[in-house]
């Protein structure tokens, strides 16, 4: 388990992370989110040792960052903002490299070589030098690096930025099959990945921590949680109806009237009454669905200080 | 095999995986030619010797091996791997060990690779071939200096022209501080012992007297403190600010 204990770390006048404390443990993916400058990084830096706090103090399964930090860095993998690697070195060539440091020789080197090259299909370019290689390879020969160990924690930064959606699944998939008995730790700017991988999400910004949830619970926040959408093909007298039904608090139209979003009071399930409204009715329906609620909403609001419901 | 060895192999890897490593060595030995039989007179001196070709390694140092060092730490800042490699199992002096040692290893090739002279020297004449030996360990010895002193410089700094000039110049200082001109500039007014200990710490000094032959164990120890010193200041550097 990781104990992050009043980490502050400051840049001159500048505090980047400002008394952040949390613990996380063993199969829970914990999501940073947070705006461009938000401290995500420095924390990640400050967890993997590679910053030293400037008070507060970061352990990781019981090894200190600063004083036990060699014993730190064996159990955790690490991807760097960025992904940094030997732009003159082959993917093979660095993945045996990190293998190697990793205490790995003989066979089992070249075992571990090819798993991750199979889990992140580097197969075609594994001669090439990394510096000739695409964004989205040299991100996976990153990811590939931080996985070689099979460590206890993950610590990932913005591990998706630069792939394409097919790229990003499978990275999904192998954070998801990874995260059985591990700590992972991802920062991105992409919200439907928290929703797709993290069991827990953490807003910060301004070096602060404002929310600490889990994906559902930040989604339910939002205005547009429980709210249903829906499209007519004719408006005569849709809107006055749906306002006088039980439990809608609003009725936002656009497009003639003919699009409609229904606000539920908190609590409120609309789904069975709207429904049988319309099926009363007779209303041509073209488009009927419950929204989950919009994380990009519940960022904003959040990060900027707002009101979720305004 | 601990982790020192592992980096010192990728870093020398890493030499000879892009031209720089042949750049270097062609220049190397094309350079200490033109020294050696143009300005140093190796012919004309008439003497079955290599201080001809000796002669001239400080100032060959003085701008091929910040050429070697400038890109030790600089470049794994520039690109961000020093994160990478930070975040790692390796202690800090296993990083800063390895890479010294490597670009230490790779001068020593490229001064292996004068061999032809030895052996013309040898044709030509009937050499102290255990001077030889010395000259060329002194010789390697003073590049092992200057590449820890640009290691420290390179830590310093993400840009590696930045890294080549300073070095330069701050073995440009080391070289000329036992030289005639500077010694008698201080002559005279400073101390006496200031004038020795600026003409002791002098490469120049301890360079010469090995490259005469004469293997003085204080020379060699003095290389010896340089280069731990200059990599201890590499560490503290590179800890102070390695994220800047």
């Amino acid at each position: 388990m990781i104990t992050v204990d009043k980490l502050t770390k400051q840049f001159g006048p500048f505090t980047a992370v400002d008394d952040l404390s949390f613990t996380v443990n063993p199969g829970e993916v914990l999501g940073f989110l947070g705006p461009n400058g938000a401290g995500k990084s420095t924390t990640m830096k400050m967890i993997t040792g590679f910053l030293a706090p400037s008070s507060g103090q970061v352990t990781v399964y019981g090894h200190n960052t600063l004083d036990d930090s060699l014993k730190a860095r064996e159990i955790m993998g690490y991807l760097p903002e960025g992904a940094p690697s030997y732009g003159d070195m082959t993917p093979l060539k660095f993945l045996r490299f990190i293998a190697e440091v990793r205490g790995f020789r003989g066979k089992e080197l070249t075992r571990r070589v090819q798993t991750v090259v199979d889990a992140l299909q580097l197969t075609s370019v594994l001669n090439q030098t990394i510096d000739t290689l695409s964004k989205g390879f040299k991100r996976r020969v990153g990811l590939a690096q931080a996985i070689i160990h099979d460590p206890k924690v993950l610590v990932l930064d913005e591990p998706t930025d630069g792939l394409d959606p097919n790229q990003k699944h499978e990275v999904r998939k192998l954070i998801q099959n990874l995260s059985k008995d591990k700590i992972v730790i991802i920062s991105t700017h992409i919200l439907e990945e928290v929703t797709a991988v993290c069991t827990r999400a953490m807003i910060i910004a301004g070096g602060k921590l404002l929310v600490d949830d889990t994906p559902q619970a930040l989604e339910a926040r939002s205005r547009f949680h429980g709210a249903i959408r829906l499209t007519l093909t004719h408006a005569g007298g849709a809107l006055e109806q749906l306002q006088a039904l039980d439990g809608v608090k609003s009725v936002e139209s656009s497009g003639n009237g003919l699009s409609l979003i229904i606000f539920p009071e908190t609590g409120a399930s609309l789904f069975l009454p709207i429904n049988d409204l319309l099926q009363k009715n007779n209303w041509e329906v073209h488009e009927f669905h419950v929204e989950k609620g919009k994380l990009d909403d519940v960022f904003r609001a959040i990060t900027s200080g707002g009101d979720i419901n305004e | 095999m601990s982790n020192f060895t592992v980096v010192l192999k990728r870093e020398l890897a890493s030499y000879f995986a892009t031209p720089l490593a042949y750049v270097f060595i062609v220049i190397f030995l094309m350079l200490t030619g033109v020294f050696t039989f143009f300005l140093g007179g190796f012919f004309e001196n008439g003497q079955a010797d290599l201080w001809a070709f000796f002669n001239f390694h400080p100032w060959l140092y003085l701008f091929l091996v910040p050429a070697l060092s400038m890109r030790l730490w600089s470049e794994e800042r520039k690109s961000g791997t020093i994160e990478l490699l930070m975040t790692l199992p390796i202690s800090l002096r296993d990083m800063v060990v390895g890479k010294f040692l490597a670009a230490w290893l790779f001068t020593g090739i490229a001064l292996l690779l004068t061999f032809p002279l030895w052996m013309t020297v040898n044709y030509l004449g009937d050499p102290d071939n255990g001077a030889i030996m010395a000259g060329y360990l002194g010789s390697w010895m003073m590049s092992g200096a200057f590449l820890s002193i640009g290691s420290c410089i390179s830590a310093a700094t993400k840009n590696q022209v930045i890294a080549f000039i300073l070095t330069a110049v701050v073995c440009f200082l080391f070289v000329m501080s036992g030289f005639n001109l500077v010694q008698e500039w201080f002559t005279g007014w400073a101390l006496d012992w200031v004038v020795d200990a600026i003409a002791a710490l002098s490469f120049l000094t301890h360079f010469n007297a090995i490259a005469k032959g004469v293997l003085d164990l204080r020379d060699v120890l003095y290389f010896i403190v340089i280069i731990i010193g200059w990599l201890v200041a590499t560490g503290i550097v590179l800890d102070m600010k390695k994220a800047d």
